[in-house]
């Protein structure tokens, strides 16, 4: 059987640890990176936190058709502005080889600020004497007191901040469901969809219930892996 | 080359805001492009060459043709039904529930306990298809009910009152009790006014949950007149299929505007709200 539910399975396992590792790692980053600048310094603080976190207070399934538009492949905004500094314009959904990297883009824009938001409470709760002895041990340059200190100490937000937003990932359905449908050529077939489409496309609910406890499977370890990290987190604080 | 302290102050800030203005920039863009298409004519959406603001201002055909087009004022309505009728069902369930876990003594607390933290686990996701198919049992399916049933007992939120609910002293709960106050009387009037904070992050939790999602809706809800906003949009969406994109953008602004409102409101309160799916997962 070549539609057998084995080969579907390991077609929809790829895209969705792709998907997880890419949208994770970007939000993670561009999380800390926008927290610890604005947390550098006071001005505008207010305006900078509220346009990042636009996204995760906006209704995504509104915000992916209006995603749809931007990639549009004739009309879309972003086509427009590789046009406008020299490059190829893109069919950014219906290619196969740059389908779920658009998708993980849109993930990664819709999740930065959630990171944010949480890297910034950790910064919070680095104490302030603890800042102040390392500029007392000569620890001045904003990189060496980046490594030295605010870093290690983030360590348990860090990973917290991960899990947080792998769990987010491993859901993923909206955007997959509006702009792809898991295409094309089952690109996009991510865990999430694929119980979806197999359960309530074919009604192969069997076969739609095995694949949920492997999805559960995947929530309870990232679950417990976010646990550690927040009893570690406490002894911080 | 040295720089005065001063000078290596400026160029820090105004490398700071650089970085942070390009990267809000991005951030916003599908904002400001969805609110700027919505304001423009048929024939300059399409265009060869990329223009900002509309030369000839669309506002109200294409709200008027959003609002006429899909019944979009009654998927508002649906979303806010739904969502009020999910909060006090769950805070009807949640208070006198998290009252007997923090405060209460009696057999098997501890296993009960135990299934709470275990139901907090397990994704929403997760419990669809068996939930859909006792739906379709009780012949349930394709009503409000169904979008909102389901939700009514929210594991999360026992959890978090339980832990507010323990910080709450004792001396409160048995002076309540000389006063001759009955158990349930006590819960709602001496324990709900002291978890108003916690209540109101997790209102915020609930709304935005249960108003963005896409996934419950699309499985239980068929009839375009029972659509809640995230449904609705979908509709619309298929409706347009890509002709038009000023009513559509239309449409999505008006759809996504009562959340940013509520955002751009009470910030502080709704970051503390959505920051507890982090908690949750």
């Amino acid at each position: 059987m070549p539609n057998s539910g084995a080969t579907r399975c390991s077609a929809s396992r790829l895209p969705t640890l792709l998907y997880l590792v890419l949208v994770t790692a970007g939000a993670v980053a561009i999380g800390l990176g926008t927290a610890l600048l604005i947390e550098s310094d006071t001005q505008l603080r207010g305006f900078y936190r509220t346009a990042f976190f636009m996204p995760v207070a906006s209704t995504l399934i509104a915000m992916a058709v209006v995603w749809q538009f931007l990639l549009h492949p004739s009309a879309g905004l972003v086509n427009h502005m590789l046009q406008w500094v020299g490059l190829q314009p893109q069919d950014w959904l219906n290619n196969r080889r740059l389908a779920l990297y658009s998708l993980a883009a849109i993930g990664v824009w819709q999740m930065a600020g959630l990171a944010m938001v949480l890297f910034l409470a950790g910064l919070k709760s680095i104490p302030q004497d603890v800042r102040d002895a390392a500029a007392l041990d000569g620890v001045t340059h904003p990189w060496e007191r980046f490594r030295r200190i605010t870093w290690p100490l983030l360590g348990p937000t860090t990973l917290f901040v991960v899990t947080v937003c792998a769990i987010r990932a491993l859901q993923v359905f909206d955007t997959v469901h509006v702009l792809t449908r898991g295409g094309p050529n089952k690109s996009t077939e991510v865990l999430l969809h694929t119980i979806y489409a197999e359960g309530f496309g074919f009604f192969r609910m069997g076969y739609a219930s095995a694949m949920t406890v492997v999805f559960i499977a995947g929530i309870f370890f990232l679950t417990q892996v976010q646990h550690s990290a927040m009893e570690r987190k406490t002894h911080y604080a | 080359m040295m720089l005065t302290f001063s000078a290596r102050t400026f160029l820090f800030r105004a490398l700071r805001h650089l970085l942070l203005m390009a990267g809000a920039l991005v951030f916003l863009a599908p904002f400001i492009w969805m609110v700027l298409t919505s304001l423009k004519p048929v024939d300059e959406v399409f265009t060869r060459e990329l223009t900002l603001l509309p030369t000839r201002l669309a506002l109200v055909e294409n709200y008027t043709e959003a609002l006429t087009r899909v019944p979009l004022l009654r998927y508002l309505w649906n979303g806010l039904l739904v969502c009020t009728a999910i909060l006090v069902l769950q805070i009807v369930v949640l208070l006198p529930a998290a009252y007997a876990f923090a405060k209460l003594q009696f057999r098997g607390k501890t296993w009960a306990w135990r299934l709470v933290l275990l139901a907090l686990m397990i994704p929403h996701q997760a419990t669809a298809i068996p939930t859909y198919v006792m739906l379709h049992h009780l012949g349930m399916l394709n009503t409000l009910s169904a979008l909102i049933v389901p939700f009514s007992i929210s594991a999360f939120g026992i959890f978090l009152m339980r832990q507010f609910f323990r910080t709450v002293p004792d001396d409160l709960v048995h002076a309540a009790r000389l006063d001759g106050m009955s158990e349930f009387e006590l819960v709602w009037r001496v324990m709900l006014p002291t978890a108003v904070p916690a209540l109101f992050a997790f209102a915020i939790f609930s709304v935005v949950w249960h108003w963005n999602d896409y996934f419950w809706p699309l499985l239980v809800i068929s009839s375009p007149e029972l659509a809640t906003p995230p449904l609705g949009t979908m509709f619309f969406r298929n409706e347009e299929a890509g002709i038009n994109y000023g009513p559509l953008m239309a449409g999505t602004v008006l759809i996504t505007a009562p959340l940013l409102l509520l955002f751009i409101a009470a910030q502080k309160r709704f970051i503390e709200g959505v920051t507890l799916t982090g908690v949750k997962g």
